[in-house]
């Protein structure tokens, strides 16, 4: 316990702010998967950090971050079956081209 | 304070991981550092006591979803040209909210007052998590199980060619 909590919270805000800049500022939509991806491994740092700090004899904490992966790994699945079936329908994953729902 | 030496460096590892994921030009070299973050955010568990989620991390996430993103950006012909920019006209508000969530964040973290317990963690960290999924938690661990089989079917559906 010789590492304060406020370190790993630092960390998981850094990760977490990077993640959500590429999310909103990269242009290829593969490159928005990967700014998702950092987001919840910084929630799931988070969590493991809170568990093993507040309620260390429970493991409360860890199934929740194993749940949030698993979510991810999903999440990953569908995100990257979306973008090859765009870039089928447009010949592009430049999320400036895409733009059918709009208007 | 060894502990403390090696937290720094994972911390700074993942970081500089992820900043060059978002700052990268060509996607490729963005999911190559997307590794690198991934293994130091596995480092961070292992600090955390968190030998299991250590494994799963690297199992699930570098070895499946960074194959994945790596998969689809072969598939994909990365339309980027050098010319054009790889961040989109709002990478300067973007930045900005990005840097507010950070600066809100380290707030709330350094103001409030957690109520850090002194308790030790279980002696077998693995069985007591095995046991919780099986026991207190075996209800959303199913519908996961169900999650994910949607999940793969969806991706099979969403990606096959008509």
């Amino acid at each position: 316990m010789d590492i304060p909590l406020s370190w790993y919270l630092t960390l998981a805000a850094g990760l977490f702010s990077i993640g959500l800049f590429g999310c909103l500022t990269r242009r290829n939509a593969i490159g928005i998967l990967m700014g998702v991806e950092l987001m919840l491994n910084a929630v799931n740092i988070n969590l493991v950090a809170f568990g093993r700090y507040i309620t260390p004899e429970a493991v409360a904490g860890q199934v929740f971050a194993v749940f949030v992966i698993t979510l991810a790994a999903a999440e990953a699945a569908v995100g990257l079956a979306l973008i090859i079936s765009i870039y089928r329908t447009y010949d592009s994953i430049d999320m400036e081209d895409i733009n059918l729902l709009k208007w | 304070m060894i502990t403390q030496i090696a937290f720094i460096g994972i911390a700074l590892l993942t970081l500089a991981g992820a900043i060059g994921v978002v700052l990268a030009r060509s996607v490729f070299v963005s999911a190559l550092f997307l590794i690198l973050s991934f293994v130091g955010v596995s480092g961070i568990y292992v600090l955390l006591e968190a030998p299991f989620l250590a494994g799963v991390q690297l199992l699930v996430y570098v070895g499946a979803v960074a194959v994945l993103i790596i998969f689809a950006v072969m598939l994909t012909r990365d339309m980027m040209s050098e010319e054009t920019p790889f961040l989109n006209r709002q990478w300067g508000c973007g930045g900005v909210m990005a840097a507010v969530l950070f600066v809100l964040l380290l707030l709330i973290g350094f103001i409030a007052d957690w109520p850090v317990s002194s308790a030790k963690p279980p002696e077998d960290t693995i069985s007591a998590l095995g046991e919780a999924l099986m026991g207190k938690y075996v209800l959303p661990f199913e519908v996961a199980s169900v999650f994910l089989l949607v999940a793969l079917i969806g991706a099979i559906v969403v990606a096959r060619e008509r």
